[in-house]
């Protein structure tokens, strides 16, 4: 079952970098989202993966899911989700001031303002 | 227990909330955060001094006993580097009032400043390898909205580039954690750090230990990662890039010296090479771009790579004369970096350009602004007894004590084009005859001068007062070489 996860995971890691090298910039926001999907799957994974039992520990409890990963995901699914959203904004933004979402007209050096 | 060190996290925090209520009325953000920066330097400065008396403070985050819950840590390094950043962010502010702008002042400038402050004195204070990650998502946050306040093309162009690089970066911290997670069962940083011990020079460390250094590197703006800072760094303000050039890259140093010494000293060999391998190039690197560009904020960006180079080339040798060295070198380069900026900024505004070559002679009109902005650049070359000179000759007489030859001869060489590139600028900014004339009215800067001049102030007198802040470094430097007084601190075993 793990090694499933990994291999989903990998796919996942390998669709967002596809994604992310690409010139659009919609395309990379959502390649970002792929990447994060993927970690939080490989984080769960790590933590081990059993069925049939809570993640909470009794004083008498015969079996138990790990709960740290879990609280580990919650507080990374947020967090993506917060980035996320900064990102579309700023891309939206981004898009309305230079006329463009293509990475490659995107380059520019430093002192070009 | 005690709940001190939290206190240089929990104000800046309450900060900023309370100026996100405030944010039509200016005059009161100013007062507000500025109050409030002093009360976390002041915070900072008890937490020290509580330190230096009674060694590393922890506090268990709800009363969960250590493993368990998060842990606070402020062991001396830790409380050093709070100190350190919140005194910088307090001049920022001083500086802001007067060059950030009524347009970014009025849309959150100053409660993400205080964010910024939050996710840079968490990192540096917390004990639990994921709320680590928390924080820098904190810090980065905050730099994500500085970079881009005020909207203007070239900072819109640059934050998407700098969002995607953290992006990725932040990815790879969180399955970092979560490999070792599953190697070491724990999170907290002392725990992890004894059960690697148990394990020993496992290859799995080993791969962990690259992971870290990626992630950090990525943060700190280490060769080959390095690629995305001047860039994105010279698109905001002068006064958000003085905080990002003095504490952003400082966080991930500070996370490279901390996971290196607590968590991955058991090959040597292996990591400790490739470490001292990527701080000679990235101190070359760094060097080519401060004497290839013709732009003050290029130039003093650069200097950021090369001071990253120097640090990392201190963590590398690894010996108590080079850690401390290290450490010395850290807070200079904070609070150099912070007035050089500052000065970068008042520079710019008073010639009404970056460019060099079209800058010149501004001697004359603002000499106070020359004569200070020499003494920096003589402090960040190490020219003693400025503040620099302690911090490189410790790690270069370490470097040769250990046998590196060629990196301790690389770090002085760093010095020489440190040096020629600043003293450069000072030639081409102040000095030289301008080719078109220059605005004749002098522009009123002596609001601006002062924060800056207090950060270079602060660093002649920690130059000259090596020998009085020397037993605080060596305070740090003893729980950083022996990992087993950190892990007792944490676990009171």
């Amino acid at each position: 079952m793990e090694i499933l996860m990994c291999i989903v995971a990998g796919l996942l890691f390998a669709a967002a970098v596809y994604l992310m090298l690409s010139k659009s910039l919609l395309r990379i926001i959502i390649g970002t989202g792929l990447l994060s999907h993927g970690t939080h799957l490989m984080l769960l994974t790590m933590g081990g993966l059993k069925t049939g039992a809570a993640p909470v520990l009794g004083e008498h409890a015969a079996a138990y899911t790990d709960p740290i990963p879990q609280a580990l995901i919650l507080t990374a699914i947020v967090i993506s989700f917060g980035v996320t959203a900064v990102f579309l904004v700023i891309a939206y933004r981004a898009y309305q001031e230079l006329g463009t979402d293509n990475m490659e007209q995107l380059r520019g050096m430093e002192t070009d303002d | 227990m005690i709940n001190l060190p939290i206190l240089p996290i929990l104000i800046p925090l309450v900060a900023a909330i309370v100026l996100l209520f405030l944010s039509k009325n200016v005059q009161a953000q100013r007062i507000v955060s500025a109050a409030a920066a002093a009360f976390t330097i002041i915070a900072a400065f008890a937490v020290m001094m509580k330190v230096e008396a009674e060694g590393i403070q922890t506090v268990d985050m709800g009363s969960w006993p250590a493993p368990f819950g998060i842990t606070l840590v402020s062991d001396m390094l830790s409380i050093m580097l709070v100190l350190t950043a919140s005194i910088i962010t307090f001049c920022v502010i001083l500086y802001s009032f007067r060059s950030i702008g009524s347009g970014r002042e009025a849309f959150y400038y100053y409660p993400i400043v205080q964010f910024l402050l939050v996710g840079v004195n968490g990192s540096f204070t917390t004990g639990d390898i994921f709320n680590l990650f928390v924080f820098f998502e904190i810090m980065l946050m905050s730099s994500y909205v500085l970079i881009v306040i005020g909207g203007t093309k070239v900072q819109l162009r640059e934050s998407i580039k700098y969002i995607l690089v953290n992006v990725i970066s932040s990815a790879i911290f969180v399955i970092a954690v979560g490999y070792l997670y599953s190697v070491t069962g724990s999170l907290n940083m002392a725990h992890i750090s004894a059960r690697i011990s148990e394990i020993g020079a496992e290859p799995i460390i080993t791969v962990l230990a690259i992971l870290f250094l990626i992630v950090f590197g990525l943060k700190g703006g280490i060769f080959p990662l390095y690629f995305w800072l001047p860039g994105s760094y010279a698109a905001p303000p002068a006064p958000v890039l003085a905080l990002f050039g003095a504490l952003l890259t400082k966080v991930g140093v500070y996370a490279i010296l901390r996971t290196y010494t607590l968590f991955f000293y058991h090959d040597q060999a292996f990591t400790h090479d490739i470490l001292s391998l990527l701080a000679l190039l990235t101190m070359i690197a760094g060097s080519i771009g401060a004497l290839a560009y013709k732009d003050v904020k290029q130039i003093l960006i650069y200097n950021i790579i090369i001071a990253v180079g120097v640090l990392l080339f201190g963590i590398a040798v690894m010996t108590e004369e080079s850690v401390a060295g290290t450490i010395f070198y850290l807070v200079h380069d904070m609070i150099i970096k912070g007035g050089l900026f500052l000065l970068g900024g008042i520079m710019i505004y008073a010639a009404g350009t970056s460019n060099l070559t079209k800058m010149g002679g501004l001697i004359r009109l603002y000499p106070a602004l020359g004569w200070t902005f020499l003494i920096a650049a003589f402090a960040l070359a190490g020219i003693p007894p400025l503040s620099g000179f302690t911090g490189k000759l410790l790690i270069v007489r370490a470097g040769f004590e250990a046998g590196e030859y060629v990196g301790a001869i690389i770090v002085l060489l760093s010095s020489l084009a440190v040096l020629y590139s600043v003293v450069n600028l000072f030639m081409a900014v102040f000095w030289k005859n301008p080719e078109n004339k220059l605005p004749e009215e002098k522009k009123q800067t002596a609001s601006l001068f002062i924060p800056a001049a207090i950060l270079v102030v602060l660093s002649v007198l920690y130059g000259v007062g090596t020998e009085a802040v020397y037993p605080y470094v060596m305070q740090a430097v003893d729980a950083l070489i022996h990992p087993e007084i950190y892990i007792d601190a944490v676990l009171k075993e």
